[in-house]
């Protein structure tokens, strides 16, 4: 971890520096090794459960079943609807992003803008989202279309909320010292308030991710032909819970990855001592 | 003295702060003078107004009766550009590194970089943090966080520097260590600072002239020249007529 440079003699330092750097490395290595052993071991858990105890498979499959359902392309189509799920769940997500800073940035630089409209978004947001399935099914027919939209309507508010509280979350006399120097609004607001909300932004967007994922499947589950969601609800019917297991496996995955690059792009644009872990 | 217009002219200054449910009584009848290249200590008690003071010369608060005038004949003032402020937090940009954190004041002025760039070297050389230019703030102790602030200060090279104590969230010894650091870059600099503290021995210290307010409303209770030769060292501490001084403060304000 982040090690106190508090005041080390100035020729010290970058030895010290490289010596800390090492010392991370060997801590990440320990942490991942950690992570892919827990993970192997719960798998092994998991199939000696199921082997050992004799449990029916269509009430609990054992993982190496699950895996088996990869093979059969013909009755899952796995590539085709996972990429339907992901293009939900992505497009549901970053549609909320870009409405929710937008809105967000709107609102802090008006104050009536702010006063009207928040209140009634948040009113809106009481509506449970699932429940506007079939009428968005009326209104848009099934497909993608709707599935976005459930997805990004679960989950832009709280990237709203995070970034409004980060727009407004600046010292007073930060301002104070930047008003004496004349700073226009739009350098107040490029210079110190848009970087100093992207931590608020991305801890929004890590939130976000987990409740676009739910909305992109709930869509599935109502108004849709394809997707991983729409899947699970067909081989319900055959009780392949193997198939039902893999798809559930597939959803992770993709919630995984948006959460990986969420992250990623966290580490590139937020340094290390402002992210909210 | 010298008879020249001086630097800086308070007079008869007075700040009311409305509210609906009464009139507050911030600044009463303030005045005082501040020659170029002075370093003014403001001195008195928490909520004495002393901040009142220091945010109508920075332009930030404007006052109901009483003249304020900076600048004067022989030395314009330009109040967007020859104002540098430090406040008691560093109030650093945290994803900024040291040196683009310096440059802050020049960006948003409009200056030219490639100059600013330079001369925010010299100045983090100058407040020693020559080494620490690519750090990020995070990396720096409070105490290299608060030069790093008076580096930005500094960088638009204005002539005025209006301080609300810089080193008040500091521990004593740091302070102190402050403090010598702050008369060494006022004696190279050159610059006129009005040094807000509550800090009795740092005042006498730092000031080369002493403005005593007392509390609730702020009125000004003295204002003197410190009679103690520069450069400073913490020995003077220790002196007759140092002790005199703070005794003079501290009787002021009514704690003798």
């Amino acid at each position: 971890m982040l090690l106190n440079v508090a005041c080390p003699p100035m020729d010290n330092n970058r030895e010290a520096g490289r010596e800390t750097a090492r010392e991370a490395g060997r801590e990440a290595f320990r942490k991942w090794v950690l992570i892919i052993v827990m993970h192997l071991v719960a798998l092994l858990a998991w199939q000696a459960w199921i082997t050992l105890g004799k449990v029916e498979p269509y009430i609990m499959p054992a993982p190496l079943d699950t895996f088996a359902t990869l093979l059969e392309y013909d009755t899952y189509r796995w590539g085709h609807n996972t990429m339907i799920t992901a293009a939900s769940v992505f497009g549901g997500f970053w549609l909320a992003v870009i409405v929710g800073v937008t809105l967000a940035v709107l609102f802090s630089w008006s104050r009536i803008l702010n006063d009207a409209f928040m209140p009634l978004i948040v009113s809106l947001n009481m509506i449970p989202k699932v429940a506007l399935g079939p009428i968005f099914i009326v209104w848009f027919s099934y497909g993608l279309g709707p599935n976005i939209l459930i997805a990004f309507s679960i989950c832009f508010l709280p990237i709203l909320i995070t970034t409004t509280r980060g727009l407004a979350d600046v010292e007073p006399e930060l301002i104070d010292l930047v008003r004496t120097l004349r700073a226009s609004r739009w350098q107040i607001f490029t210079k110190i308030q848009l970087p100093g909300a992207l931590p608020f932004i991305f801890s929004g967007m890590k939130v976000a991710v987990v409740l676009a994922v739910a909305g992109a499947i709930v869509g599935e589950f109502i108004a849709s032909e394809e997707g991983l969601g729409y899947l699970m609800m067909q081989v319900q019917v055959t009780l392949d819970t193997a198939g039902m297991f893999m798809a559930v496996l597939m959803i992770t995955a993709v919630g995984v990855a948006l959460y990986g690059i969420v992250l990623l792009l966290e580490r590139l644009l937020v340094v290390r001592d402002a992210r909210m872990e | 003295m010298s008879t020249s217009e001086a630097f800086i002219q308070l007079d008869s200054v007075r700040k009311v702060y409305r509210s609906k449910r009464e009139d507050f009584l911030a600044v009463s009848d303030v005045t005082f003078d501040v020659q170029a290249g002075e370093l003014v200590a403001m001195v008195g008690p928490s909520g004495c107004g002393k901040t009142t003071v220091l945010k109508i010369l920075a332009g930030l608060h404007s006052h109901e009766e009483g003249t304020v005038r900076i600048g004067s004949a022989a030395d314009s003032f330009d109040a967007a550009k020859d104002i540098g402020m430090v406040f008691q937090q560093p109030l650093l940009l945290k994803w900024r590194r040291v040196i683009d954190n310096v440059l802050l004041p020049a960006e948003i002025l409009g200056l030219n970089m490639g100059e600013a760039r330079e001369r925010a070297g010299h100045l983090l050389e100058m407040v020693g943090l020559s080494g620490f230019a690519n750090s990020y703030p995070y990396e720096l102790s409070g105490g290299m966080q608060q030069r790093a602030a008076i580096a930005r200060a500094l960088v638009h090279d204005p002539k005025l520097i209006l301080m609300d104590e810089p080193f008040g969230a500091l521990d004593a010894l740091t302070r102190e260590k402050m403090n010598l650091e702050l008369l060494r870059i006022w004696g190279e600099s050159g610059k006129t600072i009005v040094f807000v503290t509550h800090g009795i021995q740092e005042a006498v210290f730092l000031g080369s002239r002493v403005v005593v307010l007392t509390a609730g409303p702020a009125r000004m209770a003295d204002n003197f020249l410190v009679d103690l030769p520069h450069p400073r060292s913490l020995d003077i501490k220790t002196t007759e007529v140092f002790g005199d001084y703070t005794r003079r403060i501290y009787k002021l304000l009514g704690m003798e």
